[in-house]
């Protein structure tokens, strides 16, 4: 095992950490922008994926104990789910089929390969989650992992823009919306502007991301 | 050596949460059913709160880097990608309003007949 994979990761992982620490900002994104530049010095330098997952795995084998982790959450907000019961439900049921339908529908429709459309489906769920699934109904995790922080991007720039001028001022709603179609990184972003919608934001995401994995491998039985 | 205990239930629950679903042949992903049954362990006090607290949260924390090295490995699609860059974008951004604005006024509608 060589050391350069984990090394190239934390260091420019640390790099774009400390430039988004003093500029807040969704194109600031620390791992979007690693990806991208970790992808580009691979291909500068010519060294294989391969070559560099080679230590950099340790860092993708700890999103198993990461997920069981969210539990911890979870069972802290118990009080909060007992409290919007109807409302959280309903949410994550209507808005995480929603979710998987319309992107898997709409890229089909546009002539998407079978491998594209099972990578999009898991797209809003959270990013260990979706990886999780990915692999399991034949997409590509990779793809799966990139298409999810750009939804998530998406919901951290302009979710709360997008619900207000929908009219929606319900703050149950918003962070149901924002959980459920963006997930932390939308998470991230409510929470600055109301406590309550980023509270049931963060059930909303860990809900849905254990929603779409009990639904989506079935369901896509049926779509293929 | 406190911290051990609750790594070691954390680990352990991923390792139940995985050879449950390659045994039962599920098709949801090991992690997740771990997390189901860590959260089960929680609820009827199986595990305490502070047993695993803190370890959960330095994962839960930390989650981001992890995301780095699968993300990558887009490097080795980027030919698919390039031929399949109308679908995957226009999905993407039009599932994205979809689910934002019908989640949203779904449990909007909700709260005003409970109103």
């Amino acid at each position: 095992m060589n050391p350069l994979g984990i090394t190239l990761t934390l260091v420019v992982f640390y790099l774009f950490s400390e430039l988004h620490a003093r500029k807040r900002a969704f194109y600031t994104n620390p791992v979007l922008l690693s990806i991208i530049t970790i992808a580009v010095i691979l291909k500068w330098f010519g060294i294989p994926y391969g070559s560099y997952m080679d230590s950099a795995v340790i860092l993708k084998f700890l999103l198993g104990p990461a997920v069981v982790s969210l539990a911890v959450p979870v069972y802290k907000g118990r009080e909060t789910i007992k409290a919007y019961a109807r409302e959280i439900a309903l949410g994550v049921a209507v808005g995480g089929t929603v979710a998987i339908l319309s992107a898997f529908y709409i890229a089909q429709l546009l002539g998407g390969s079978e491998e594209v459309l099972l990578s999009i489906a898991p797209k809003s769920v959270t990013t260990a989650i979706a990886i999780g699934i990915s692999e399991k109904i034949g997409g590509i995790p990779a793809l799966t992992a990139v298409l999810v922080i750009l939804t998530g991007i998406m919901g951290n720039a302009v979710g709360p823009e997008l619900l207000s001028a929908t009219g929606v001022r319900d703050r149950i709603a918003r962070g149901l919306a924002m959980g459920v179609g963006s997930h932390g990184l939308g998470t991230a972003r409510i929470i600055l502007d109301d406590e309550l919608a980023g509270a049931v934001s963060g059930l909303a995401m860990a809900l849905n991301g254990v929603f779409t994995s009990l639904l989506l491998p079935h369901l896509i039985e049926v779509l293929k | 050596m406190r911290p051990y205990r609750g790594l070691a239930i954390i680990f352990g629950f991923y390792a139940l949460g995985e050879f449950t679903t390659y045994v039962l042949n599920l098709t949801i992903p090991g992690s997740v059913l771990g997390m189901l049954f860590l959260l089960g362990a929680l609820l009827t006090g199986a595990i305490k709160l502070e047993w695993v607290e803190g370890e959960a949260e330095l994962f839960v924390r930390n989650m981001s880097v992890m995301f780095i090295p699968p993300g990558v490995g887009i490097v080795t699609y980027l030919g698919l990608i390039k031929s399949q860059v109308v679908p995957i974008s226009v999905a993407l951004i039009l599932s994205f309003l979809v689910t934002l604005v019908v989640t949203a006024k779904t449990v909007e509608l909700l709260r005003r007949e409970e109103k």
